[in-house]
């Protein structure tokens, strides 16, 4: 546990949604270069989390947000941070694979040329490199120009993530990122987080167990807004050391 | 006894659906066969020369130009204001604050207010800058009548967009105002049938342009100059005594009538065809 | 470069946001407009003699606007008569009865006869209503009759509000879950049953509102029932007698506003009175619907 580097670290945070007290007194490190997982009960608020994280959670109305978020030792929280910039670092992957109403090229592309001036070349290059990156450059380089909503859901998922890679995040946010795929897509995406853990930080959301073993270094287990456990994946799997995460994770890896 | 009830009102709803379109074609046809004999060149090329209204000749170009004047004036106008603040509910405000249920309010409210009220409130602001009924005030006046329409017509449209899409916009670290322009982009074929209704209603209204924009016999050459306008020329040649000036009133109203059904098809066109990268 | 795109950001938000707010005050504003000019006539005549006496008489300085309040009230009430068996019905056939292709064909011709000018209605209505009623509908109900009274007026209002009403009535309908209706008739109701005991019930709220926004377009129509109700400054006290509804008075008197004393204010209370009832009219049905909604939920 010393040895990790926190990316992300979040100190004391109470997250109140209109009456509701959401996230209780929150503090947690998020290991740098590692997949770590939130798992726990619906409603528990790991979703949540996972917004605070690239201060989505500021667009709903009613929202309360004290304490900390540190990346980096930048507080996101602070009133001087510029949330454009901030949310750049993040990179999304939400539950149902939502390609913008584009063409597939343009999905990559959208990103990167709200932050930079890049020519025709530049661009097709950036374009080809990040849908190798997802293994998707082959399904689709005979048709860049065809619209996004053609792909398959698992293809699309995909280009959703190449979309996200484009912008040059550091850390990786994914939302259930593979609920809504067949096993063959699931298993796809998931070699892609093992890959992709060389270079970037992952956050995963999941509600499924043995997805966590799979791709997570470390898990937290979250219920009723609190964090109740926070270790190596092995260890709070195989040895919970609190009695709820143990009734938790039994029923699920018998 | 239930299914002879069933037959009963299945047959009056067939005869009601039926007489609605019936009217429809009713309508039209009267307006076509009355209005067609007394279409001339003319008519849509010349203006009203000395004695027109009691027989003379000339045509009803002032209206024509005129009518095109304010429709255009008021629909670019119009656009000018009332995207920003549609893109300010749906954007920019956070989603069910005070500030955007309340705007959708106050458009519900200004929506349903009858055109002859803008009119005179028009008059008043007129009066009060000290203008002259004139083209410029005639704009500003049918601007007024329009903009709830558009606003609503957009705000429907740009509700049925998904919020994922502005989810994604932002963790891509767009700007608020770039997120509006993904969402304007999305939203085209519905902008696109506002502005055509919005038209429609402008260039077929009479009672705010009568106290606002006047009439006259000639083309407007400044914004501060009166304007003629189509339902107005209409109007004026029915109440003529002479049965010439009422037969061209008819004929006028074959033209607006066939611009205003142009403008519906086109509407309904566009909005199907354009939807090749929708969700 | 960031720092442009954030200077656009924020300048655009404000730009927005004023126009927003001003959209807000455009309410208070036309009340407060029409207020101010109306406040003349408001100052002379006592408030009673505005709102409840029929002599109309701008050149003594009488100005009671009975019976153009009644005469609105007459049209809009006659045309609400008509238009609403009609589009209901009709309503009901496109959404529960009419084959699809059918469907496809009725409903844009419904929505052009929805934008026609209502000058172009006038215009029909003198061609058409006007000798029908004097020739033929009259001489059964009254001695004489020019064919220029209420019952054209409402006549052609209705037509024109009919589009109205059936194109909210088609989306309420629609809101209406498939599930519902296959529920009542998979319990043997007839189709007709279901519309009478599910469909118009839940959709009461629904057409509660179509009623209401027909209603206030009838109550502000000026240039169509200008043309075919005949300008009597009178009480109607039948579908055949003339009558002079409350935006033909503005419209018409356009003309003498500024050379009689007074009589430019009193048309802007014209207008404001119009504007008044209809707001007061969209005020209480909203009530009306709140608790409805309420009640059904």
């Amino acid at each position: 546990m010393s040895e990790i580097t926190p990316h992300i670290s979040v100190k004391n945070l109470n997250v109140h949604i209109g009456d509701h007290h959401v996230l209780k007194n929150i503090n947690l490190d998020i290991p740098d270069k590692k997949v770590t997982s939130f798992i726990g009960p619906s409603g528990c608020g790991k979703t949540t989390l996972l917004k605070t994280f690239n201060r989505l959670l500021d667009r709903q109305d009613n929202v309360r947000v004290e304490g900390e978020v540190l990346v980096d030792g930048v507080n996101l929280y602070s009133p001087k941070t510029e949330v454009t910039e901030l949310r750049k670092k993040m990179g999304l992957l939400s539950q149902r694979p939502f390609p913008l109403p584009m063409n597939i090229y343009d999905n990559i592309a959208y990103g990167v040329r709200l932050h930079s001036k890049k020519n025709r070349a530049e661009m097709d290059q950036l374009v080809e490199h990040y849908l190798r990156a997802v293994s998707l450059w082959d399904e689709v380089k005979d048709r860049l120009k065809g619209p996004a909503t053609r792909l398959s859901i698992g293809q699309q998922q995909r280009l959703c993530l190449a979309r996200g890679l484009a912008v040059e995040p550091e850390i990786i946010l994914g939302d259930e990122p593979t609920s809504a795929l067949d096993p063959v897509s699931t298993q796809k995406i998931e070699e892609l987080f093992l890959r992709l853990k060389e270079n970037y930080t992952l956050v995963l959301v999941t509600h499924i167990l043995r997805q966590a073993r799979r791709v997570s270094d470390y898990i937290a287990f979250l219920y009723m807004g609190e964090i109740i456990e926070f270790g190596p994946t092995e260890e709070l799997l195989l040895n919970p050391k609190e009695k709820l995460t143990r009734d938790y994770v039994k029923g699920f890896l018998s | 006894m239930r299914k002879a009830e069933e037959t009963f009102f299945k047959a009056l709803m067939i005869l009601c659906t039926a007489a609605i379109a019936g009217v429809l074609f009713l309508i039209v046809w009267t307006i076509v066969s009355r209005g067609a004999s007394s279409l001339s060149w003319d008519m849509v090329s010349k203006i009203p020369e000395g004695g027109y209204y009691i027989g003379k000749g000339g045509g009803i170009l002032n209206a024509i130009i005129g009518s095109i004047y304010i429709t255009v004036g008021s629909v670019v106008l119009g656009l000018l204001i009332s995207v920003p603040v549609v893109l300010y509910i749906n954007v920019y405000a956070k989603k069910n604050s005070l500030l955007v249920n309340l705007t959708r309010f106050s458009f519900d409210i200004l929506f349903g207010i009858p055109s002859i009220v803008y009119g005179a409130f028009g008059f008043t602001i007129m009066v009060y800058f000290g203008l002259k009924t004139s083209l410029l005030a005639g704009v500003v006046t049918v601007t007024l009548l329009i903009i709830p329409i558009l606003v609503r017509a957009m705000d429907e449209v740009m509700r049925l967009v998904p919020d994922d899409l502005e989810s994604i916009t932002y963790s891509l670290g767009a700007t608020r105002w770039e997120t509006a322009q993904v969402l304007l982009r999305q939203s085209v074929p519905g902008i696109l049938t506002a502005v055509l209704l919005s038209f429609g209603r402008a260039i077929g209204d009479a009672a705010c342009v009568l106290f606002t924009a006047g009439y006259t016999d000639s083309i407007p050459t400044s914004v501060d100059q009166p304007a003629a306008t189509l339902p107005l020329a209409i109007f004026f040649q029915l109440s003529s005594p002479i049965k010439e000036v009422q037969n061209r009133a008819y004929a006028a109203a074959l033209i607006l009538t066939v611009l205003v059904l142009v403008l519906g098809l086109a509407a309904k066109y566009f909005g199907k065809k354009l939807s090749k990268n929708k969700i | 470069m960031i720092r442009e795109r954030l200077i656009t950001d924020k300048l655009a938000g404000g730009v927005s946001r004023t126009l927003t707010l001003l959209s807000v005050f455009s309410v208070l504003l036309l009340g407060i407009g029409l207020l101010t000019r109306s406040i003349p006539v408001l100052r002379q005549v006592p408030l009673t003699e505005i709102l409840f006496s029929t002599e109309w008489k701008p050149m003594k300085g009488a100005f009671g606007f009975a019976a153009f309040i009644l005469g609105t009230f007459w049209v809009t009430g006659i045309a609400l008569m008509i238009a609403l068996p009609f589009s209901l019905l009709s309503a009901i056939y496109i959404s529960e009865y009419a084959p699809y292709r059918l469907r496809q064909l009725i409903v844009p011709l419904i929505d052009l006869l929805a934008g026609i000018p209502p000058v172009i209605y006038g215009v029909w209505g003198v061609l058409l209503v006007i000798p029908f009623i004097q020739d033929h509908l009259a001489p059964h109900f009254v001695q004489f009759s020019t064919g220029y009274c209420v019952l054209a007026g409402g006549v052609v209002l209705a037509i024109m509000i009919v589009p109205l009403i059936v194109n909210i009535l088609l989306e309420v309908f629609a809101t209406v879950p498939k599930e519902l209706r296959e529920a009542s008739l998979s319990l043997g109701a007839t189709r007709w049953e279901t519309v009478k005991k599910v469909l118009l019930r839940r959709s009461r709220p629904g057409i509660i509102a179509a009623v209401v926004l027909a209603t206030s377009r009838a109550f502000g129509e000026t240039i169509a029932v200008l043309l075919v109700t005949g300008s009597v400054v009178q009480v109607p006290h039948s579908v055949f007698d003339a009558g002079y509804p409350l935006p033909a008075l503005i419209a018409a008197n356009y003309g003498d506003m500024l050379s009689i004393p007074l009589f430019d204010s009193a048309l802007m209370l014209a207008a404001l009175i119009l504007f008044v009832i209809i707001i007061l009219f969209n005020g209480v049905s909203r009530l009306v619907l709140y608790r409805l909604e309420k009640q059904m939920a």
